[in-house]
């Protein structure tokens, strides 16, 4: 039997690029701008939506996706934000792809909205390969979780377009290591835009909030 | 880990090209892969037979290429391998660089059939 060999060009996740950018065209032209959160568990991700959802409610017409395992205790948490909130439940799997963001927004009229926040499962490994349509993809790492995730998960780092440092109001407590932090973020993604925030006391938040509101306004 | 859902995706898609070739089946399939594609070789390697179980790449290999991390370094005016993952600077002068060429890489560029018409 002889083996024939046949060149192709395959992206593997080309399924998922298709689908993302069908998104970000609907997105485009609705207006719609898209902010994504990647980050380990327990970051804080939920604490920071919440507390960037109630900040820009008065602003704009925002609304949020939540992705998680199983529960919907996060989804009733953000609900309290008074913003339109779905749920994403992905039972197994540990991240979201384009197709469960594209199902989920079935029934939202995308032309009332003007901002959306996708959180995607806790897991800083997974969801690096798939694009969401999203315009910005923030990674969030906490104070408490240590200067060196960068390193351990480069990834997540790279494909991300800004890095928020969470839980500032805890970095004296764990003696955060602030150069360290910030030369690692640099070493794995050269030039990356840094936020340090806390949802606790507010810090950091406006600047957050100002740096999402003008980039759905350029 | 998310490798198997790459494996399926990989199967799923060489699988489309298989039917268009009259439903030959494949021996081999040939992948390139990145270090920024976030997906973890031995663990694509070891999800794949099973997703090619009742499949037309039943019984085939999964061969893996591995790419580099090449960005443009600026000081040096042309593209360099970086460093390491952990540190994308260039391999040559040590210039960090944000200008990455390539290293994402998640894709099937060779497949190895089983000629059906020498096979009788």
């Amino acid at each position: 039997m002889q083996p024939r060999l046949v060149e192709v060009r395959q992206k593997v996740l080309k399924h998922n690029d298709l689908l993302a950018r069908e998104m970000r065209e609907r997105f485009h032209a609705a207006g719609l701008y898209v902010v994504s959160l990647v980050s380990s568990p327990g970051s804080g991700k939920t604490a920071f939506l919440e507390k960037t959802l109630s900040m820009l409610r008065p602003k704009v017409r925002v609304a949020a996706l939540v992705g998680d395992l199983a529960t919907d205790n996060d989804a009733l948490r953000l609900a309290r934000s008074m913003v339109p909130v779905r749920q994403i439940t992905t039972g197994t799997i540990c991240h979201l792809d384009a197709d469960m963001v594209t199902k989920a927004l079935e029934g939202w009229t995308l032309d009332e909205l003007e901002l959306l926040f996708i959180e995607n499962v806790g897991n800083l490994v997974c969801p690096s390969s798939y694009d969401l349509g999203e315009n910005l993809r923030a990674v969030l790492m906490s104070v408490t979780e240590g200067e060196d995730k960068p390193l351990k998960y480069p990834t997540i780092f790279n494909t991300a377009d800004i890095a928020i440092i969470t839980k500032t109001d805890l970095a004296q407590a764990v003696e955060f290591d602030w150069d360290a932090a910030r030369r690692n973020i640099n070493a794995v993604r050269p030039g990356m835009e840094v936020l340090a925030v806390s949802s606790k006391t507010g810090e950091g938040m406006n600047d957050w909030a100002e740096r999402v509101l003008n980039a759905r306004r350029d | 880990m998310h490798e198997l859902s790459i494996a399926l995706s990989i199967v799923e898609g060489v699988e489309e090209e298989l039917v268009l070739r009259g439903n030959a089946s494949a021996t081999a399939v040939y992948l390139r892969l990145g270090p920024l594609s976030g997906v973890v070789r031995d663990a694509l390697l070891f999800s794949y037979d099973i997703a090619c179980e009742g499949t037309l790449l039943a019984g085939s290999k999964l061969v893996i290429e591995e790419t580099r991390i090449i960005l443009f370094c600026h000081k040096c005016g042309e593209e360099r391998q970086a460093v390491s993952l952990q540190n994308l600077s260039c391999a040559v002068c040590d210039t960090p660089g944000a200008d990455i060429r390539s290293g994402s890489e998640l894709e099937v560029f060779l497949l190895e059939l089983a000629d059906a018409t020498t096979s009788c």
